[in-house]
């Protein structure tokens, strides 16, 4: 392989890891511009994501789905996956971070540490402590671009990635709930003033971030072919330093960030011991916060009390 | 008071609290339909609490508020708001990451008739040119000037029948102020009730039918507008006079 | 009011069933309900039970306005027995335990105690100072592994490594502090909780330094020196403390010493200052609290006890590697603080106890303590944030800023 193909096939790996860190810190980014909380819990949401993804999947796979329907075997597994942990995402606000809206700061951060906690436990009780396989539904096919190598699922993947950031931009700026998040997130009294109700906005939120997530968890499972109940804690600091890099509270600042972790990430095991590869994003992430902790693309945010 | 018509606004002992700061005293008032009421005080009198009250989102602690006959000091903001009472609150509060554009369809939120929000929305341009010219950019970059008619073009794209306003002359060019107030006159007639909040007591009893004093958290006096422009007491605190 | 409440619990009752039942019922791609009915079930008995006990009360709300909850009352009884012999009482107890216990519950025993100057230690940062510390495991790894390099490498004994493993810490603490100080609260937990998991990586990593994964083994244990005159000669013979019994008494003065140390900061001029920081760091930068200064201190002070115990540790197992220091044990820590009541001594000690022994003596319960913490985190928060023993002025700060939570409020949207 020469230096191009090599180049171009890390670049895709880039991309495709990118796109799941950018998923998943959407959900970061979308419920901390909205309640100003780090959503502990959302590194769980996307693993419960990936399982109920593995759980679906097998079961069609054993019914004979994944040969005669494909296509909508892919879509009852994404859908399946997508709806449940929004709805986990809503009882996860309800239960734990509602109740707490009035109090402080740190309050909230420990009630959302105890979530995550708390989930990825119930995970580990009921999905056992080692990997769970994935059915390979896309095969090894793969197709030849200047000589790097890129398989059909991973094609699948990031386009799948783009649509549903594509359509995420548009409900955001197109509908009025869309609009109704963005006006909470900026002022959230004049919105109330406005008659938004603004219970209804958080559920929606903690709808479609976690959603989000749920898909980058089926899409870690498909690519990676095996999910571990713990495996939403190092994907949650990568997508939380992604949040943090793009600006926290923006959107395609996410998507920014995502991609440049991605990249960051992959060059750095490309070229350099991979045994310390985690240790990059953690510092990446410190020295954001330290020197620009707006973010690329954030507002500035205001000191607000711990 | 010569007013005899329906009051639309009544509030009835109203008592608000920050923490253990105890901001609204009882407050009673009693605005009737169609009227330009204003409120005024020093700093600090408890002018903007009553308004956040009124909007629910410092509830009455204890006390009743009457829109229309109908108590609402137990409901949350965004119902009061569909009731029919909007309010530009002080300090302007536009969304800054939103456009001209889109805040002021945020203003027509609760509202489904497309048509009609299309024909107040021509209006309100009507009313401020300056933000049609504007309709595009981001609230946050607009001048204070713009951001305060923004406001308020704002909060007529409700369609109110009760408009609370919070100093709408805050540091905008005496002739801007003008406008702005000769605006609410035009406001008036259309038939939305308004309730001013004014530093710049002089301008605002000039408009106003009604008016208010506040100190700490009480009314002391009540009367006519006009009337109170020729108090003595009035002229000496407020009037600079 | 009682429709509201049924309507609540039914919306309780629906959200748990969700987060709850599969997750626990779902074992591979089969269904088992009972499991996870039974827990689920638990829960919502839970929920029932206090819609009952709120019915009751609200039905007698109108005759007894003002009784005080039972735990006020409890609380109030305690604190009118002398203090002296509350604190002679379990100083006596704590003392006579080995006496009583066999080798396994002084083992237990010992566990427990280093959570509880764990916890202490925590207390310092997050309850005095009001900064979330994610990654607190770090320091008590930097105490472990700087006892057992020090000790291995150049045979320096514990008391001698003791001093060295504290400034160290220190330094680390000062190092993960410093670009922090400026950060919001919830950056800082990220940082913190980053920061960790870079020790920990390290410490995995560097393997010509740490032996990675392997970790180190055979480092000598504490010693004793006491005079001897056999032989005709003085001389002084090292006593090393290998009995549990002898380890139980080395970290229980430990422990001592450190509540000593961590209630003197308190009622401190440093103590003040701190509470002033966790209350409104602005107003207290405006006041002339030097508020850099004082923030770094409650991370070298905090990371220094968590030292001490890590080289406790170290020494009392022999052996120590990167897995004692994962996240969760910082989870673990904090969880003690949270439910003891951040900020209140006595509170640790008792969650200390209560967190540690009661997996440890049910075994059958382990696999479900993780679960119980984070179950036991929200519910703290969200029901009672101020923990089981409340520091007494906290308490106000940590329940919702609202100032008066009428009852309509309820009703209303929060
Ligand atoms: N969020 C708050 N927290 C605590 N106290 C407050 C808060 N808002 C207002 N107050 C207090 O309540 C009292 C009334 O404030 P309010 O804002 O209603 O005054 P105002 O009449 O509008 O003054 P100004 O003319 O300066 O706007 C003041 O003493 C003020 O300090
Ligand atoms: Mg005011």
């Amino acid at each position: 392989m020469d230096l191009t193909a090599l180049l171009l096939q890390q670049m895709v790996n880039a991309i495709f890891l990118g796109s799941i860190y950018a998923l998943i810190a959407l959900g970061y980014t979308m419920v901390y511009g909205i309640i100003e909380l780090i959503n502990f819990a959302h590194g769980e949401l996307f693993t419960a994501g990936a399982f109920i993804g593995v759980i679906v999947l097998s079961a069609l796979q054993q019914a004979g789905w994944v040969e005669s329907h494909f296509v909508l075997t892919l879509i009852i597994v994404f859908g399946l996956a997508m709806a449940y942990v929004a709805v986990l995402g809503v009882a996860v606000e309800h239960v734990a971070y509602k109740p707490l809206r009035n109090s402080s700061r740190l309050s909230a951060l420990l009630s959302a540490l105890g979530m995550s906690i708390f989930l990825s436990n119930g995970m580990m009780l009921s999905q056992g402590v080692s990997d769970r396989a994935y059915p390979q539904v896309f095969g090894l096919q793969a197709i030849e671009i200047l000589g790097a190598r890129i398989t059909k699922g991973q094609i699948f993947i990031i386009l799948l990635a783009i649509a549903l950031m594509v359509a995420l931009q548009l409900f955001v700026h197109r509908t009025r709930l869309g609009k109704a998040m963005r006006a909470t997130a900026q002022n959230r009294t004049m919105a109330r003033m406005l008659g938004i109700d603004i219970d209804q906005t958080i559920r929606i939120t903690f709808m479609i971030g976690p959603a989000l997530g749920a898909a980058a968890g089926v899409m870690v499972g498909l690519f990676y072919g095996a999910v571990r109940f713990d495996m939403g804690f190092i994907f949650m600091i990568k997508a939380f330093a992604a949040a943090i890099l793009g600006g926290i509270g923006s959107i395609p600042g996410a998507m920014l960030g995502g991609l440049i972790i991605g990249v960051i990430e992959v060059g750095w095991a490309a070229f350099l011991p991979s045994a310390w590869k985690d240790v990059t994003t953690f510092t990446v992430l410190i020295l954001v916060l330290y020197l620009k902790p707006s973010g690329l693309l954030g507002e500035s945010v205001s000191e607000v009390r711990v | 008071m010569a007013v005899t018509a329906k009051s639309i606004l009544e509030l009835t002992d109203v008592h608000t609290y920050y923490d253990n700061i105890h901001a609204l005293k009882g407050i009673s008032l009693s605005i009737p339909e169609g009227d330009i009421a204003c409120l005024i005080g020093a700093n600090g009198a408890g002018k903007s609490t009553t308004l956040l009250t009124i909007s629910g989102v410092q509830p009455a602690e204890k006390g009743e508020i009457r829109f229309r006959g109908e108590p609402i000091q137990h409901l949350r903001p965004e119902q009061v708001a569909g009731k029919g009472v909007a309010q530009t609150p002080e300090g302007r509060q536009i969304f800054p990451r939103m456009t001209t554009f889109e805040n002021l369809e945020m203003g027509a939120f609760l509202r489904k008739d497309k048509a009609a929000v299309a024909e107040d929305l021509e209006w309100v341009f009507s009313l401020f040119p300056v933000l049609k010219e504007r309709a595009g950019q981001l609230g946050g970059t607009l001048s204070g000037g713009e951001q305060q008619m923004l406001a308020i073009g704002r909060s007529l794209m409700s369609r109110p029948a009760l408009l609370l306003l919070d100093e709408p002359s805050l540091g905008l060019a005496p002739k801007l102020v003008e406008r702005i107030f000769k605006t609410l006159l035009e406001i008036n007639q259309k038939g939305t009730t308004i309730f001013l909040v004014e530093q710049n007591a002089h301008m605002a009893l000039n408009i106003s039918r009604t008016g208010y004093v506040m100190e700490t958290g009480r009314i002391v006096l009540t009367d006519r507008a006009s009337a109170l422009l020729e108090n003595e007491q009035v002229k000496k605190a407020y009037l600079g006079e | 009011m009682v429709r509201q409440e049924l309507q609540k619990l039914a919306v309780y009752a629906f959200f748990l069933a969700i987060l709850l039942i599969p997750m626990l019922g779902f074992r591979s791609a089969s269904f088992e309900p009972d499991r996870a009915l039974k827990i689920w079930g638990v829960f919502v008995g839970i929920l029932i039970l206090n819609f009952i006990v709120k019915a009751v009360r609200g039905g007698r709300a109108a005759v007894e306005a003002h009784k005080e909850p039972w735990t006020e009352r409890t609380r109030e009884r305690i604190s009118r027995i002398p203090r002296l012999y509350t604190i002679g009482g379990l100083a006596l107890l704590a003392a006579v335990y080995p006496l009583m216990a066999n080798n396994y519950m002084i083992d237990v025993g010992i566990t427990c105690l280093i959570y509880v100057s764990l916890g202490l230690g925590l207390n310092i940062v997050v309850g005095l100072c009001g900064l979330l510390d994610l990654g607190y495991i770090a320091f008590y790894a930097v105490g472990a592994y700087t006892y057992s390099l020090l000790n291995l490498t150049f045979g320096v004994s514990f008391w001698a490594a003791l001093p060295m493993g504290v400034v160290l810490g220190m330094v680390c603490g000062c190092i993960i502090g410093y670009p922090t100080l400026k950060m919001r609260g919830d950056y800082l937990a990220i940082v913190t909780l980053g920061f960790g998991e870079i020790v920990r990586l390290v410490l995995n990593n560097w393997d010509s330094l740490t032996a990675g994964p392997n970790g180190l083994f055979g480092m000598k244990r504490p010693t004793l020196y006491y005079p001897s005159f056999a032989d005709g000669g003085f001389s002084w013979v090292a006593y090393y403390l290998k009995s549990l019994p002898a380890l139980y008494y080395l970290i229980l003065i430990i422990v001592v010493l450190t509540i000593v140390g961590v209630r003197r900061l308190d009622n401190s001029r440093i103590g003040r200052a701190w509470i002033a920081i966790r209350e409104d760091e602005t107003a207290a930068e405006l006041s002339g609290v030097p508020t850099t200064w004082n923030k770094l201190l409650a991370y070298a002070l905090g990371a220094a006890f968590a030292s001490v115990a890590g080289a406790f540790f170290a020494a009392k197992l022999s052996y120590t590697n990167p897995n004692f220091f994962l996240f969760m044990e910082s989870c673990i820590v904090l969880c003690i603080v949270v439910l003891g009541g951040v900020g209140s001594i006595p509170g640790i000690v008792v969650a200390g106890f209560v967190l540690i022994a009661v997996p440890e003596i049910f075994r059958g319960l382990e696999n479900y303590r993780m679960l119980a913490f984070g179950a036991i985190m929200t519910i703290m928060m969200v029901v009672k944030p101020e923990g089981l023993i409340p520091a007494s002025r906290r308490k106000r700060e940590l329940h919702a800023t609202d100032p008066h939570p009428h009852e309509e409020s309820d009703g209303r949207d929060r």
